[in-house]
């Protein structure tokens, strides 16, 4: 019963003409509310929370540093569990999803080295260091341009899809170094103080709004992925009927 | 609001320059990211578009060829008939 559920939700999102009539209905609303949950977060944590009796207000970068750097990091774990059934199973669907990830994530891993680059410097007193975090993060940038990269170079999109696939699946190391390096090495960088499961160690005041606009880059994130999977099923499909006649009837 | 003016806000202690470039930036590459994925959108329908209006002629000339090869075959027995 589960598994044929399973197998009915795979055979219908890997379905490029209902992925496409699915995400028409889901993003004149996510669009909206993404804006603004991000803009609650951000301006709440800006203007709103109170100043670290440490740091003082150069803590604010918080509130975005830590949700680019969460987004890049579920970003590529995503994308590699997209290259992943790409690879085996030949899902075209995941193969849009694999190209579609990759963009945004490479943003938000340039967001999280630059703004822990410009928190670092009157928090340690320098803008780098080549600790395990950082270098593994700087890793993580390469590995969406290098997958970036591959998908524009092969010409074929089913040989490029492969090819990155297999890049991003390996990439998934990475990822796990990143989260775990703090914790295994000594870094200048510090551990995590916000826990999924037990107590964090952050002030409520400043955890909230460091939840909202962890949400709100989330949901930013999701909103470019189907924008960008959108033009890529329709580019893919344009020998179909359907996607002929979607664009003569100047559908969305 | 936790600041008391205006001025502190922006000021953010003595930590502005860090906290507001990092802000400045993460909005940037954001919006960046945003419009390339439209300006993608666009593209796509404009080649399609096109591509499409192409062959569209393409099957109209074809189809006026055709009818104009059809009728000059057949003027030629019209005006035999009419002749005898």
């Amino acid at each position: 019963m589960v598994w044929q559920t399973i197998k009915r939700w795979y055979h219908m999102l890997g379905s490029p003409r209902y992925f496409y009539r699915f995400s028409s209905a889901l993003l004149p609303w996510l669009t909206p509310i993404a804006l603004l949950v991000f803009t609650v977060g951000i301006v709440w944590g800006l203007a709103f929370a109170p100043s670290d009796y440490q740091q003082g207000n150069s803590y604010r970068i918080i509130f975005i540093h830590v949700p680019a750097s969460s987004g890049a990091l579920m970003g590529y774990v995503a994308m590699g569990v997209a290259g992943l059934v790409a690879v085996v199973w030949r899902m075209k669907m995941a193969e849009v999803m694999m190209k579609a990830i990759a963009p945004f994530g490479a943003v938000l891993a340039a967001i999280s080295l630059a703004t822990g680059a410009l928190w670092g410097k009157p928090t340690w007193g320098t803008y780098w260091q080549w600790d395990a975090r950082m270098t593994s993060m700087l890793i993580l940038l390469f590995m969406y341009v290098g997958v970036i990269a591959l998908q524009n170079v092969i010409r074929d999109p089913r040989q490029a899809a492969r090819a990155a696939g297999l890049l991003a699946m390996v990439g998934v190391i990475n990822v796990v170094i990143v989260k775990y390096s703090v914790e295994w090495v000594q870094t200048l960088h510090q551990g995590s103080t916000l826990k999924l499961l037990g107590e964090s160690t952050i002030n409520p005041a400043m955890k909230y709004p460091l939840l909202i606009s962890m949400l709100g880059t989330w949901l930013l994130y999701a909103v470019n992925v189907l924008v960008r999977a959108r033009t890529e099923v329709v580019w893919r499909e344009r020998r179909s009927k359907w996607v002929r006649k979607l664009m003569k009837d100047g559908g969305q | 609001m936790y600041f008391d003016s205006i001025t502190d806000f922006i000021a953010m202690g003595k930590h502005g320059f860090y906290v507001w470039s990092a802000y400045g930036i993460s909005a940037f590459l954001m919006i960046a990211s945003m419009l390339l994925a439209l300006r993608g959108k666009r593209q796509v329908r404009q080649t399609l578009a096109r591509q499409w209006r192409l062959e569209d002629m393409a099957k109209q000339q074809a189809q006026d060829t055709a009818c104009r090869q059809q009728s000059s075959k057949q003027t030629p027995e019209v005006n035999d008939e009419s002749g005898t």
